[in-house]
């Protein structure tokens, strides 16, 4: 607690900003805030949004009850940089290099593949925006966010980060500030897209920061489902994610955010996700966390309306020298809501990887039901997993059921499949795949594939 | 007939107790052998240490398999040679479906002993799957569930059949799958095993049921009793059994 104490003070304790007042554009002043505001050409409010938050960001502590955020120098992330000014509308104009690097992730088959829209950023500005005809011919509204604040600045006053507020903490504030970038999504009401949308997020310059931010809207008995990937290569200066998403699902509405986040493993993925769910409303979560440093991520819903519904489903893998810090909060206002929880773990290598939530049922809400149910599966024996879920229940008319988890893979179901002729490595891929079988089905069958083969790539290299 | 299996003076250990203890035993193609002893005989260490259960100790003596001295093998080359047990009692592997699997281990083990042997299709693969599945009666939903995951004993046992069908092993040994499994499954069994034992394959069938000549016709019984075979022969020392039981080689 004292390291992060300490920490605080080395950043911030420096009154005078002047070493990063020069032409750098590393580290967070003022000006940079004012700076990514007018290159936006944002409207007044927007900018004094990002100026309060500034000053958030500059007083909150660190947070200091998880893990060890110390070594995450916020002096040497660079806040905002443009690695292409235009944004295209058709494939054929992505310049080539930013096209190689978006085949290898697949973007364009996906596309062939009929999905339903793709946004992709590339750094802090999305390049390659497109939606069916069909959808927009309904009144669906998938933009990136920068354009997005200029062209439905109504909707953007309304939600933009009202789930989601700056003084939540640290991070919330940061991205308040500097946030840049990321897909907006409006689903107008009784509208169903029944194909999933999607955008690729990529963090691509070395030690630089993406603050992409995410709003939704799903109006009354809309459907959708959206679904992101996030990668970002390998570099040797710490890289920072403090994305957003703010769900706002309205009454009778039903939205799945899907998301399959693969950071460079010297990133830190802080990441703040939030849903607001209206009455018989539901969300669902579904997500795979691979690489990074730190992780600390717990996708939260509010249920706030009568007879709301949550559903998380996540799984994270911890390899060598990572933590992944992730969970569910969920947050009962309303009687007769219901949440479920599902969360899978792997540690490899001494990987740690820890299930933290929260479950929060306020007093007037009458008849909610929750179930939580973690698991973990362990490698070897020098990896490490651990449970702390809270619960605050202050109705006791609700049924919670918590069930945790953890073991190492059975050497009786090793020998067996490796009695049927499968080497060790099959083996363990196709026990770990079976272990995760829960979250890849509720993937799209790409996104499922993807997720095996990045399993089967932590894995390579052999089992301690 | 072409000497398929030979274990010379073997001694296995399990956490340096001792289970197996100086055992030896031939079997040639073609033959259906039956081992029978009481509970605690070793049976079931015997065929775990044939298949080269990492949680045994080979402490003495060797086993070898067409040919090969295979005391070192790993357990999935062992399968590679055409080695392959039914287990007595298979686990559960959650998330793992029957046919993906199963189609990975026929590929492994066809490719092993035939290089320019060609894969089938996953869809041509499952037809076959289908077919063998339908003689056991199996339901075709099973295929695709979790391998074993809430299957009854004698579910579990028909899984293992199916397996031994898919993968044409030179040798099958099958430990205990004669138990737990009623009047039909049994006929579906001795079926099973008629079919499996065309050409020149051999059943190593082990078993505490001394009714197993109901449906099966041995060529040779061995009597197994604290990690040592003490009798061979044929078909009339079951009914020795039958009428004695196993203390009268327990004393001996």
């Amino acid at each position: 607690m004292s390291k992060a104490k300490d920490t605080k003070e080395k950043l911030w304790g420096n009154a005078n900003p002047a070493p990063y007042m020069q032409a750098t554009s590393r580290g967070l002043t003022k000006k940079i805030v004012k700076q990514i505001s007018a290159s936006k050409h944002e409207p007044n409010w927007m900018l004094q949004h990002r100026l309060d938050s500034l000053e958030l960001f500059k007083n909150m502590p660190m947070p200091n009850w998880g893990p060890d955020l110390s070594k995450l120098d916020l002096d040497k992330i660079t806040y905002f940089a443009q690695a292409h000014d235009q944004q295209a509308t058709d494939w054929k104009d992505v310049p080539k290099d930013i096209k190689n690097t978006f085949d290898k992730l697949g973007i364009p088959q996906a596309e062939q593949k009929a999905l339903a829209g793709v946004g992709a950023q590339y750094e802090s500005t999305v390049i390659y925006h497109n939606l069916k005809q069909q959808w927009q011919d309904q009144g669906v509204i998938f933009e990136d966010m920068d354009v997005a604040l200029q062209k439905y600045p109504e909707l953007m006053s309304e939600y933009f980060m009202k789930a989601v507020p700056s003084h939540l903490h640290k991070f919330t504030a940061l991205h308040g500030a500097v946030w840049s970038g990321g897909t907006f999504l409006y689903v107008p009401k009784g509208v169903n897209i029944d194909l999933p949308l999607q955008a690729y997020f990529r963090m691509n310059a070395k030690g630089m920061g993406q603050f992409e931010h995410t709003l939704i809207i799903v109006e009354e008995d809309a459907q959708a489902h959206y679904i992101e990937g996030c990668s970002a290569p390998r570099y040797g200066v710490d890289s920072l994610h403090a994305g957003c998403v703010e769900i706002y699902v309205k009454k009778n509405a039903r939205f799945r955010y899907s998301s399959v986040e693969s950071w460079s493993k010297d990133a830190y993925n802080l990441n703040t996700k939030r849903a607001i769910v209206e009455e018989n409303a539901r969300i669902e979560w579904v997500g795979g966390n691979f690489g990074s440093n730190v992780t600390m991520l717990y996708p939260c819903s509010v249920l706030k309306g009568l007879g709301a519904s949550a559903d998380h489903l996540g799984l994270a893998f911890a390899n060598s020298g990572q933590i992944q810090d992730a969970g569910a909060k969920v947050i009962h206002l309303a009687s007769q809501t219901s949440s479920n929880i599902v969360m899978k773990s792997i540690s490899k290598g001494g990987g740690v990887s820890l299930y933290r939530g929260l479950v929060d049922i306020s007093a007037k809400a009458d008849n909610v039901s929750i179930s939580v149910n973690c698991d973990a599966l362990l490698l070897d024996d020098n990896s490490h997993s651990d449970t702390i879920p809270v619960m605050k229940i202050n109705n006791a008319t609700a049924t919670v059921v918590h069930e945790a988890r953890a073991g190492k893979i059975s050497a009786k179901d090793l020998f067996y499949l490796q009695s049927r002729g499968l080497s060790e490595e099959e083996a363990i891929n196709m026990i770990v795949n079976g272990f995760i079988e829960p979250i890849t089905r509720e993937l799209p069958l790409e996104y499922a594939v993807e997720m095996n083969r990045m399993i089967e790539l932590e894995i390579e290299g052999g089992i301690g | 007939m072409k000497l398929l299996l030979q274990i010379k003076n073997l001694h296995i250990a399990v956490d340096d107790r001792e289970i197996i203890k100086g055992l030896d035993l031939e079997i040639k193609s073609g033959e259906i052998h039956i081992i029978m002893g009481p509970n605690g005989a070793g049976k079931s260490t015997l065929s775990n240490a044939l298949l080269g259960d990492p949680s045994l100790d080979l402490k003495q003596g060797k086993i070898v398999f067409v040919d090969k001295n295979i005391s070192d093998f790993k357990t999935e080359d062992r399968a590679k040679l055409g080695l392959f047990m039914s287990w007595q009692h298979p686990p559960e592997i959650t998330g793992v479906s029957l046919d993906q699997f199963l189609f990975l281990a026929y590929k492994n083990i066809m490719l092993a002993q035939d290089k320019k042997w060609q894969a089938p299709s996953i869809f041509e693969f499952k037809q076959k799957l289908e077919q063998e599945a339908a003689k056991l009666e199996i339901p075709i939903k099973f295929l695709q569930r979790s391998l074993n995951v809430g299957f009854s004993g004698g579910e579990k046992k028909k899984i293992e059949m199916l397996q031994l069908a898919i993968l044409e092993p030179k040798l099958a040994i099958l430990d205990e799958t004669d138990s737990g499994l009623d009047v039909d499954a049994i006929k579906l069994l001795h079926q099973a095993i008629k079919e499996f034992k065309v050409k020149d394959r051999a059943v190593l069938l082990i078993t505490h049921h001394p009714n197993i000549l109901d449906y099966i016709k041995p060529d040779y019984v061995h009597i197994m009793i604290d990690g040592q075979i003490v009798k061979s022969g044929s078909q009339d020392l079951i009914k020795e059994v039958q009428k004695a039981g196993f203390k009268s080689y327990v004393q001996s």
